[in-house]
């Protein structure tokens, strides 16, 4: 039995509920935000993903009304938000710092977007009942933000903004200030209130294992523009450009000249040792001229380490191991090929320390299959 | 990115009239022609002139200049006594009627203040002077050094003078080579604050200073009550301008020395780097 | 033994030019009035030992308090006092916060300036400032001038010599105290609270109320006893601005004791007025160690 997928972004009948339709925003002289053009889904889990200053929060900040595009348009909802106030807006926003009213109990925190709606007294306080249950923190409302813990201001914060039920709540790096353990603890119960409650989440952050864990598609950003769009599998496996190879997850990068050859490309990388293949995937839209520069993206995982030269594969070079990172459950190897280039090959430790076959120095041989390595033009 | 809207920009800007239109128009009518101060007839500097004819307004004037300078320094000691024991001495009998004493004199109304003191020198049969006025802006001075300088004193890292202590320097010579220097600003700032106050006070002199000496608020004083003098004006407008050229030097000065610490500091960054 | 000298020195010199002081006032309001100098009876004869201190004791009475309830010129006094410094502190209020809120909305490279010409008032002289109003009230002042020539009045305004001069002296003068502790409130004020309100539906106007106003309230508090403590005891602003009409307990005292001679009442009056003055400065100590504790 088939689980129907979800995908809206692949069907053409579905309407975006956020469109940024050439969005243009500058700060003087600065460009924060190039030219983007960009849909979200309703019931999205969507990730703005890049490093600090790539303008994935002045993207959140449009979208909550505080900053407006200097040039084109943002529509939510099928309604064009120019001019309109954050107050206005059926949009809410968790804030990095939480920003939680120091003068106010973590009940009235949760009741404040609620008491500018006007509603009958019991409708409101049935909401906030409602809010402290699905955050677990009916026993704290009677505190003040100060006296309780940065985990559980975390879901003050978000139980506030939940309580307005908005179309669309807005993330800005919800996580950061949590440590490792709680982090990991919480984007699952992230998951769960995201899917409970129907709301269509924008999530801003700079880690992307973070992004890759919640969300149902990425956008990788760089100063000012959004580089891929994708599922988290696809930005992984499938990059489109080395930048995004490189920002998510680690990866090896060879770089040569590309020929066409048979099913796919051969690339050319260092002298007198035979070209790597790589085999083009269907639907795979790149195309190189021959000669022309590429890369090759192979993550670690992709490659295999042996002793001799392995039979029967065409992507097999040699090189001497440099380091070993041992990391417990696994290891990392780092070869040193003959042209200087440094690849990276991870296996998992399935047998006790000394019964395995590398270490340092030691002469080795790489491999990885005509699929595992991706190539890109830029 | 922000912006002032139209209000902070109208309250900044009527804010600041009403606390410089008063002194401004006091500067420009000093130099009025003019007896009347209200009418302007030509610019003169005449007042200035008889200002400094004005033996009795010269005698206040050094009056003054002695008690502030003797009246500060010796505030700033004790201040700095004061401050060093509030935040360092730990318990000892009476800390709380210490600290007591150290704060009361900044929220007593000056008349109580000079009024005391004049019943303490009178029992005890001291003739007052400029020797008593000084011991009365030391005792209220010093507690304001002391308030400057232990709230500097709070966030003295106390590990550099046990460094000091580790490398063979007695706990006084830590005291000196150490933390007075890095308090230094803190001490020089509770001068500066103990040498305005004093100037500036007229009640407490006024009760302390008995018929022997006058000091120039005194003597301003007992002009001002017979009304606005183009004279007084002059003297004013010379007060003024000092305390102007001395904080606004002293500010251009520390911001100066901020400039080029951080200038050092990213010089330093990129010869790291 | 260092500590010991440490401590000795500063305390010493407030025990005895501080405290004893201030027991000596507190003994003589309880003395009774003599034409001698000093114009007081008893007078603590230590030779007489044991004897001389119970003789010493059994003259000391409340007279003189008696005497400040009976006499409606101190009532009037110490209530005229208690109002000037309340409407005094309320306008400085009105005038203080505004001027706090545009400094703290002010772009960060004029913060500096704008502090240090909030600042530079206070390092000139006191007086000088007071003085500076007169020119500007009286009848042929400046206001005045400036007033008809605008043609908004054909006689002129009588500020001079009344309390409406003595609210603008302690409001010119006490600014800056009303102005400091608000903006120091307002600057610390977390931008990212303002932005939260109007996300959750407030407009600016009401995010203004809910949250700004509440949050710069030990500001507000503390600028409003820093000027209402020592408006309440003062003695300047009154006699240069005031006339003989303002009736402020600073002016009674000083009356009493230069111009009557009568140490004993002056001394009671002063008693009195620091009785009052303990309620306000109590309060505003609470207020400080919540703020200071808060910031923990």
């Amino acid at each position: 039995m088939a689980v129907p997928v979800f995908a809206p972004w692949d069907d053409p009948t579905q309407k975006p509920l956020i469109q940024f339709k050439g969005v243009t925003k500058r700060f003087g002289d600065f460009t924060a935000i190039d030219n983007q053009t960009l849909d979200i889904y309703t019931r999205e889990f969507f990730a703005l993903l890049g490093p600090s200053g790539c303008g994935k929060t002045t993207m959140m900040r449009m979208l909550a009304g505080f900053e407006q595009p200097t040039e084109g348009q943002i529509v939510i909802g099928g309604k064009d938000m120019k001019g309109v106030p954050p107050n206005e807006r059926e949009v809410n926003m968790m804030f990095q710092s939480y920003a939680l009213f120091p003068h106010l109990s973590v009940w009235e925190n949760i009741a404040f977007g609620l008491r500018r709606m006007n509603q009958p007294k019991d409708v409101l306080e049935a909401r906030v009942e409602e809010m402290l249950r699905l955050t677990r923190l009916t026993k704290f409302a009677k505190r003040k933000p100060h006296q309780i813990s940065g985990g559980q201001r975390q879901r003050v914060a978000l139980a506030r903004s939940l309580a307005r039920a908005p179309k669309l709540l807005l993330l800005d790096e919800p996580l950061g200030a949590l440590d490792k353990k709680l982090r990991e603890e919480t984007q699952f119960e992230l998951m769960d209130i995201q899917e409970n409650t129907g709301t269509t989440f924008v999530i801003v952050t700079h880690d992307q294992e973070e992004a890759m864990t919640v969300a149902s598609r990425i956008a990788v950003m760089d100063e000012g523009r959004v580089i891929q769009v994708a599922t988290p599998s696809n930005i992984y496996e499938a990059p489109n450009s080395v930048y995004v190879a490189d920002f998510i997850g680690d990866v090896n990068i060879i770089e040569g000249a590309a020929k066409r050859a048979g099913d796919g490309y051969d690339i050319t990388w260092a002298e007198g040792v035979p070209p790597l293949h790589t085999r083009k995937e269907e639907g795979e839209l790149i195309s190189i001229p021959d000669g022309g520069k590429a890369y090759l993206a192979i993550r670690p995982e992709k490659v295999a380490i042996h002793t001799e030269k392995p039979q029967g594969m065409t992507n097999a070079v040699q090189g001497r191991i440099i380091d070993v990172a041992y990391l417990g459950n696994l290891s990392t190897y780092h070869v040193r090929l003959a042209n200087g280039t440094m690849v990276r090959a991870q296996t998992a430790n399935t047998r006790r320390l000394a019964l395995r076959p590398f270490t340092w120095e030691d002469e080795v041989w790489l491999s990885w299959t005509d699929t595992a390595a991706i190539l890109l033009a830029e | 990115m922000r912006r002032l809207s139209w209000f902070n920009v109208t309250s900044l800007t009527l804010g600041f009239a009403f606390l410089y239109l008063p002194m401004v128009i006091l500067v420009i009518y000093s130099f009025n022609a003019s007896k009347l101060v209200t009418v302007w007839a030509g610019f003169s500097t005449k007042w200035y002139g008889e200002l400094l004819q004005n033996q009795a307004f010269l005698d206040a004037a050094w009056v003054t200049l002695k008690v502030g300078v003797a009246a500060s320094t010796l505030a700033t000691v004790l201040g700095t006594m004061a401050a060093l024991v509030l935040v360092r001495a730990g318990r000892f009998p009476g800390r709380t009627l210490f600290s007591g004493m150290i704060y009361a004199p900044l929220v007593m109304p000056e008349v109580i203040t000079g009024l005391s003191l004049l019943l303490l020198f009178i029992s005890l049969g001291v003739d007052r002077g400029v020797f008593t006025i000084i011991l009365a802006h030391t005792t209220f001075a010093m507690c304001y050094v002391s308030v400057v300088v232990s709230s500097r004193l709070v966030t003295f890292d106390q590990s550099l003078e046990e460094a000091a202590l580790d490398l063979g320097c007695s706990p006084f010579s830590a005291f000196r080579l150490v933390t007075l220097p890095i308090i230094a600003p803190a001490v020089i700032s509770g001068w500066l604050l103990a040498f305005t106050l004093s100037l500036d006070d007229l009640v407490i002199a006024s009760f302390t200073a008995g018929p022997s000496a006058t000091t120039l608020p005194i003597k301003i004083f007992s002009a001002v009550r017979l009304g606005v003098s183009p004279e007084i004006n002059a003297l004013c407008t010379i007060m003024i301008s000092i305390v102007a050229v001395g904080v606004i030097g002293t500010s251009l000065a520390t911001k100066r020395a901020a400039q080029r610490q951080k200038r050092d500091e990213q010089a330093a960054a990129r010869a790291a780097g | 033994m260092r500590k010991f000298s440490l401590v000795s020195v500063p305390y010493f010199w407030l025990l005895i030019l501080f405290l004893v002081p201030f027991l000596i006032v507190l003994k003589i309001s309880l003395s009774d009035t003599a034409l001698a100098i000093p114009p007081y009876t008893p007078t603590l004869d230590l030779s007489e030992g044991w004897a001389g201190f119970k003789a010493f004791w059994s003259e000391l009475d409340f007279e003189n308090f008696v005497f400040l309830t009976e006499d409606a010129l101190y009532w009037k006094a110490y209530l005229s006092s208690l109002q000037i410094a309340a409407i005094s502190t309320t306008l400085a209020l009105l005038v203080g916060f505004p001027i706090a809120y545009g400094m703290a909305q002010a772009p960060d490279e004029w913060r500096p300036t704008l502090m240090m010409l909030v600042i530079l008032p206070f390092w000139t002289s006191f007086l000088i400032r007071v003085y500076s109003w007169i020119g500007i009230l009286s009848t042929e002042g400046f206001l005045n001038q400036f007033l008809l020539w605008l043609g908004v009045i054909d006689t002129p305004l009588i500020i001079m010599n009344t309390k409406i001069a003595v609210y603008i002296g302690i409001v010119y003068t006490y600014l800056p105290f009303m102005i400091l502790p608000i903006y120091s409130a307002l600057e610390k004020l977390d931008g990212s609270l303002l932005e939260a309100a109007e996300d959750l539906g407030c407009t600016r106007t009401k995010a203004f109320w809910l949250i700004t106003i509440p949050l710069s309230r030990p500001g507000i508090i503390a600028g409003c006893f820093l000027v209402f403590i020592p408006a309440l005891g003062e003695f300047v602003i009154p006699s240069l601005l005031g006339g003989s009409e303002t009736l402020m307990i600073g002016k009674v005292l000083w009356e009493e004791f230069f111009n009557n001679r009568d140490w004993p009442v002056a001394s009671a009056v002063a008693v009195v007025l620091l009785a009052i003055l303990i309620i306000p400065i109590i309060l505003f100590q609470r207020n400080e160690q919540k703020q200071r504790e808060a910031g923990k």
